[in-house]
């Protein structure tokens, strides 16, 4: 505990501590997806290392599973290069809106930044962001804590992750509730509220009638699109 | 597949990953944004994190389907209501591990 907070609120230490209490569920969630990815990765023929390093250069959950799949299937260089990056485009928005909070930022920081954003710690950060407790620094430290997780969670995986049980403790749900109560910090009105309704339905119609991971980027745009839509068009009748 | 070649694909991998999460950042945060721009992307958030988690709820994978009797969407009524009471995010992970283990005990 220290004696002063009012001087050393803003000292490395306490944004690293602080970077961190908000990174520990998304670090908590990762954890068993990461063994679990090992594990597929070491059946696929996969050692740690090569585990390890496709969790440094490429860092993306679900493209990962999908690509040890492919991998293990034979699939084309061209193919899986394709898949990763349908899959991992929905990142692209994550980092629009990110932007509106980082302008004016050096493009050395961003950069550093910009590896780290995953739909865990976008929601995050997003939130603290908002709630106006949050800067920068907090946010790369959640984004580089999650990664290191990731990291070492997939290693784990491929080397000792066959002798845990799937599902031991609820564990795989860790990220699922996450989101709903990251969700919940979302709905900061009733706009939100029917922007979420629309992107819940949608997303999930698409998700049902198109394979493939393009329900979110699909349902999100649309449903941000219907909901900026009537909000200006509420606006607009009272003016 | 040696390892020179995989090492390739993970580079080209890594490329079109990193690049879609780069280049807004890189590209938006210099210059003033138009208002719509940002009213509009003040409305993703809330919509990605339900497109992400909507079809987890209410549709079963390989083959999808609809369905409204998941553990996953049992579990998510008092977890959500949890997550609306405390508004805590590390508590609420808990508290949703704990039920969906419990459902798949006793469920």
């Amino acid at each position: 505990m220290n004696a002063h907070p009012e001087k050393t609120n803003h000292s490395k230490g306490q944004k690293l501590r602080e970077g961190l209490c908000a990174a520990w569920p998304i670090c908590l969630g990762y954890f068993p997806i990461g063994l679990a990815l090992g594990v597929l990765g070491q059946k696929a023929g996969l050692g740690p290392l090569q585990i390890g390093l496709m969790s440094v250069l490429v860092f993306a959950g679900s493209a990962q599973f999908i690509a040890v799949a492919m991998i293990a299937a034979g699939s084309s260089f061209g193919a899986i290069v394709t898949t990763t990056f349908v899959v991992n485009f929905r990142h692209f928005l994550m980092s629009s809106a990110m932007a509106v909070y980082l302008a004016r930022v050096h493009r050395g920081f961003l950069s550093l930044f910009a590896y780290g954003i995953t739909d865990e710690s976008f929601a995050v950060n997003m939130t603290r962001f908002r709630q106006g407790d949050w800067d920068r620094w907090r946010a790369l430290v959640v984004n580089h804590a999650a990664n290191l997780t990731w990291v070492f969670a997939t290693v784990t995986g491929a080397l000792v992750g066959a002798f845990i049980p799937p599902g031991a403790f609820g564990i795989d749900y860790a990220l699922v509730a996450m989101f709903l109560c990251l969700l919940v910090f979302q709905l900061q009105g009733r706009i939100y509220i029917l922007t979420a309704l629309i992107a819940g339905v949608f997303s999930v119609t698409w998700y049902l009638w198109v394979p493939g991971d393009s329900y979110v980027v699909v349902a999100s745009v649309a449903a941000a699109t219907v909901g900026y839509l009537l909000r200006r068009r509420r606006r607009g009748s009272k003016a | 597949m040696n390892f020179r070649e995989y090492l390739l694909l993970l580079l080209a991998m890594g490329a079109v990953t990193y690049i879609p999460r780069w280049l807004p950042l890189f590209a938006l945060s210099q210059r003033k944004l138009p208002q719509w721009l940002i009213d509009w992307l003040g409305l993703i958030p809330v919509a990605l994190l339900s497109a992400l988690v909507a079809p987890t709820l209410f549709a079963a994978g390989e083959p999808r389907s609809l369905s409204f009797a998941r553990p996953e969407l049992l579990v998510a009524v008092p977890t959500f209501l949890f997550a609306l009471k405390t508004r805590s995010l590390g508590g609420t992970a808990l508290v949703g591990m704990l039920l969906y283990w419990l459902a798949g005990k006793y469920l």
